[in-house]
């Protein structure tokens, strides 16, 4: 490795100071800057280990609302963590303009330098650039979003009391994952206009509501052929945005508070479908613009040996056969992924260019702005996961049929395997497939206002246990008797659960 | 650009209101679970937190998943001896190979949710079910005051724990040693300067050499600071705690057949309520278990809950004990002592009156105070007729009948109230 001469570096301590802290920023943006990445603007923020753990908590963000399954969470976290079962994570950051990074106090000034490589600029660049991101989430108003439902909720609790709301977030809750748009484009939120337009909300929901119920049954008794008809005409996928708008007894204030929950979860859509490209990004720029600064002779070697330390703890792949296997590491498979697109870029080798015919020679940084703003995990992997990556991992493909009565070896790192592997992997990083696809199917007007849900089902899997708590969450919610129908593939419909309300709902 | 924000002393606490809300919660689970540690420990433990674990299944959040079954496939890493088309048997479930099966997406495992009780809550708890007011409950969990007491002094502390006369007489004591030698010179210098002078007269060679060498030793012992970090002396204070005295408690139980599990762990709590008290109250408690059927015997806390006997009551045997014990151990006058009885009240009909007199002449006279608790759901039995008649000579004597935890409370409140002032 070439070293120029050192021009000033950078001092070498393991204690941070905040003065270094700045030093070390000072120059990690400046790397940053020459290779084009584009962010929000930094906040770091220097936290204990204890508020660290409140952060994880609330997950992630600096306010949300009260809610006991947090302190659930909080209370775990500290357990495991008192006991030494686990150590802190390095950094938590958040999707925000300002972009919010927190370093840990306990941390070594290595470890700061490196948090802020891999947050403040990585990820901060990913939100920023990514298009799921911009799609889903709006940066600049998030966290007065949050001060706004926690305030409101908390009012929501002093007039209708702490129990009547925890049982309606506890529902909200239960229906979360099944609460986000995929392909609509939410209206962007702000303060001020979010508590003008939910005071207008509150005033106008509840008669639109009688309205349907008013009309609609009517006009379909007569023919026959409309009473078939459906409601919703489309099925709806977002459970929790369909409760908002339609759900019969709900008061103004409940469709509020499951409106704001959609809203939460809408925020976190986007995390969940890019953990391996997002982390992977990070660790390639965190590694990267430190590389960068120890060849331009800014960092001490002790301070690269713990930094590579960590950095290589970080990007470990465990093997399948030990017991800490847990599949693939997204830090892992995304640093090589995104290390690899350099290589390829850089130094194709024929197998590259007959894969990759587009980007092999190209200009990497282009290549990686490219990729880095219009892919998700599951269409990253499949458009760039390289022979060479699946051959260094040594993947292998294992198919599982419950009607079996041993495991079949679908596909290997071979020339054969490569392409059913990066399919499967591909799959395997698609929420709708991960999460059972459910939409709501019907509602009966005329007759006993019973929802009905139907699932998908997918290569024959069935729903897990959890099914029928997550059914009376949603007849709590609706009032009404709700249905779950599951659509086999065979075009058949079977009945999977009922969950009967008796009496009305308690208001 | 960046902005660097110093939070770390904001406020702490931020996950608390989430902590209550979940202890809210769940408090009926926490509850039982209070309950079933309180029979675990020992009652010198009561005054310390505690795991408390509750099914997991209980406070799940569920969502819509997936179960085992159908079809998967998923990709692992490592290959070392799999090629394509080859069939491998299943791990065992809950194998925890990570190879084969990933479908059980469902957290299998139901583990229980451990988390702990601070002492704060875990006493808050067991208050409750004692349904104690709320002033004793302050005062019982009440951390143990310590007094501040001057000793001496130190080389280190803060500034306004600085002792001035002590540091300045160090100050001064230590110029004075550095500059002894340099004293002596100048004296012997001086000496020959003198001489010199008159000699050889104000301006010669010698004699100035020797004023500048004695202005040079002078100029040396201007340079000794005149107050230097080690001659600083800081008032020193230690933490004594209050009470200092002793107290020993007999724990005095009835083990006969009929008292069963139930009627043993409200007693417990009897007990433990009274050791909270001397707790506060003593530096020093020594506790006593005797337990009696027919013939009492002294015994470790472990067979005092744990082990049961059949067969009659006499009560007395159990008092003589104490009372005998008192004699050789406890005599001296430097002990409190404290007696706490429970039982059915079943006793034999003839061994009644004797226990009263016993009581009355030999063990109340020595007692701060003197508890029973009688376990019966029924009719009072002769045992509590007999002691009726010591509550108007003593009041250090309490007794009260017992059907539910709550009413244990009401046997120490004489107890409690004089300790209040």
């Amino acid at each position: 490795m070439k070293r120029e001469t050192p021009q000033k570096p950078l001092p070498a301590n393991s204690e941070w100071s905040f003065e270094m802290i700045d030093a070390y920023h000072k120059e990690i943006a400046r790397v940053a800057a020459e290779f084009g990445l584009d962010t929000y603007p930094n906040q770091v923020e220097i936290i204990t280990a204890e508020q660290m753990m409140d952060a994880y908590a609330s997950v992630g963000m600096p306010v949300n609302y009260n809610h006991w399954s947090f302190g659930k969470h909080f209370l775990s976290t500290e357990k495991s963590y008192k006991r030494g079962q686990m150590g802190l994570a390095y950094e938590i950051v958040i999707n925000s303009n300002p972009c919010i990074a927190y370093l840990m106090e306990e941390n070594t000034m290595t470890m700061q330098a490196l948090v802020i490589a891999h947050a403040a600029y990585g990820h901060n660049s990913f939100f920023k650039g990514n298009y799921l991101f911009r799609t889903w989430t709006n940066a600049d108003a998030i966290i007065d979003y949050l001060l706004f439902a926690r305030s409101y909720i908390a009012q929501c609790e002093e007039r209708y009391g702490e129990e009547e709301v925890e049982l309606l977030l506890d529902s909200c809750h239960a229906l979360m994952s099944v609460g986000v748009d995929r392909y609509k484009r939410p209206a962007k939120l702000s303060m001020a206009k979010e508590q003008l337009r939910q005071q207008e909300r509150e005033a106008y929901l509840q008669s639109q509501v009688n309205q349907l119920w008013r009309t609609l049954p009517f006009q379909e008794t007569r023919t026959t052929a409309e009473s078939e008809r459906r409601f919703p005409p489309e099925p709806e996928e977002n459970l929790l945005y369909f409760i908002e708008k339609h759900a019969p007894l709900l008061e103004p204030w409940q469709r509020e508070v499951v409106r704001i929950v959609r809203k939460v979860a809408q925020y976190f859509f986007p995390q969940r479908q890019t953990q391996v490209m997002n982390e992977g990004w990070a660790t390639f720029w965190h590694y990267t613009l430190l590389n960068k600064l120890f060849d331009e002779g800014f960092l001490a070697d002790s301070f690269m040996l713990e930094f590579l330390q960590s950095h290589t703890n970080v990007v470990m792949q465990p093997p399948y056969n030990v017991p800490w296997h847990r599949g693939i590491n997204p830090y892992a498979l995304g640093f090589a992924m995104w290390q690899d697109i350099r290589r390829i870029c850089e130094n194709p080798t024929d197998e590259d260019r007959a894969w990759f015919p587009d980007i092999a020679g190209s200009n990497w940084l282009e290549t990686f702005d490219f990729a880095m703003r219009n892919f998700k995990d599951e269409s990253f992997v499949a458009q760039y996961l390289s022979p060479k990556v699946m051959r260094d991992f040594r993947m292998f493909s294992i198919e599982d049929d419950d009607r079996e009565s041993k495991l079949r070896v679908a596909a290997i790192h071979d020339d054969s395997g490569f392409r059913r592997i990066r399919e499967v992997l591909s799959e395997q990083y698609n929420l709708g497939n991960r999460e059972p696809y459910i939409q709501v199917w019907n509602v009966d007007l005329r007759g006993d206002r019973s929802l009905t849900l139907r699932h998908h089902e997918h290569r024959r899997r069935p729903l897990g246990k959890t099914v029928d708590q997550v059914m009376k969450h949603l007849a709590r919610l609706w009032g009404f008797t709700v249905r779950l129908e599951s659509l086999k593939p065979d075009g058949s419909i079977e009945l999977l659960q009922e969950a009967r309300i008796e009496s009305r709902h308690p208001q | 650009m960046v902005r660097i924000i110093d939070r770390r002393f904001d406020s702490k606490k931020k996950s608390a209101v989430n902590r209550q809300r979940f202890m809210r919660r769940f408090k009926h689970q926490i509850r039982r679970a209070v309950s079933d540690a309180i029979g675990g420990r020992s009652i010198r433990d009561v005054d310390s937190g505690e795991n408390i674990s509750i099914p997991s299944k209980d406070l799940s959040e569920p969502q819509f998943q997936h179960g085992e079954g159908g079809v998967w496939e998923t990709v692992f890493s490592g290959n070392d001896r799999f090629s394509s088309g080859d069939r491998i048997n299943r791990p065992p479930p809950g194998g925890g190979q990570g190879g084969g099966s990933s479908a059980s997406n469902e957290g299998e495992g139901e583990d229980d949710f451990v988390f702990q009780l601070n002492r704060e809550e875990f006493l808050d708890l067991f208050f409750e079910d004692l349904e104690l007011p709320n002033l004793i409950r302050t005062q019982l969990a009440q951390l143990v005051e310590y007094k501040s007491h001057r000793a001496g002094f130190t080389n280190d502390g803060v500034p306004a724990n600085i002792n001035i006369i002590r540091s300045l007489r160090g100050a001064l004591g230590r110029r004075l040693a550095l500059g002894a030698p340099h004293w002596a010179e100048i004296r012997e210098l001086q000496e020959e300067l003198e001489q010199k002078r008159e000699a050889l007269g104000e301006d010669h060679e010698e004699v100035r050499e020797l004023a500048e060498k004695i202005a040079r030793l002078r100029a040396r012992i201007e340079a000794i600071p005149f107050i230097d970090s080690y001659d600083l002396r800081y008032n020193n204070r230690v933490k004594v705690p209050k009470p200092t005295t002793s107290a020993v408690m007999f724990c005095v139980m009835d083990v006969s057949g009929s008292m069963d599990e139930e009627k043993k762990s409200t007693a417990k709590r009897f007990f433990m309520l009274l050791y909270l008290f001397l707790l506060r109250t003593y530096e020093r408690i020594e506790v006593v278990f005797i337990r009696h059927h027919t013939i009492a015997k002294e015994v470790g806390e472990e067979d005092f809950f744990h082990s049961r006997e059949s067969g009659g009551t006499v009560v007395s045997s159990a008092l003589v004990m104490m009372r005998d014990i008192i004699r050789e151990r406890y005599g001296s006058g430097a002990w409190n002592i404290y007696g706490a009885q429970a039982s059915d009240g079943d006793n034999w009909e003839n061994d009644s009156p004797q226990c009263r007199e016993l009581l009355d002449a030999e063990i109340l006279p020595f007692c701060q105070y003197f508890a029973y608790i009688e376990i019966t759901p029924g009719e009072p039995q002769n045992l509590w007729r007999e002691y009726e008649l010591l509550q108007a000579g003593h009041a250090n004597f309490a007794m009260q009948r017992i059907e539910n935890m709550g009413d244990i409370y009401p046997v120490f409140r004489e107890l409690f109230k004089k300790s209040l002032i």
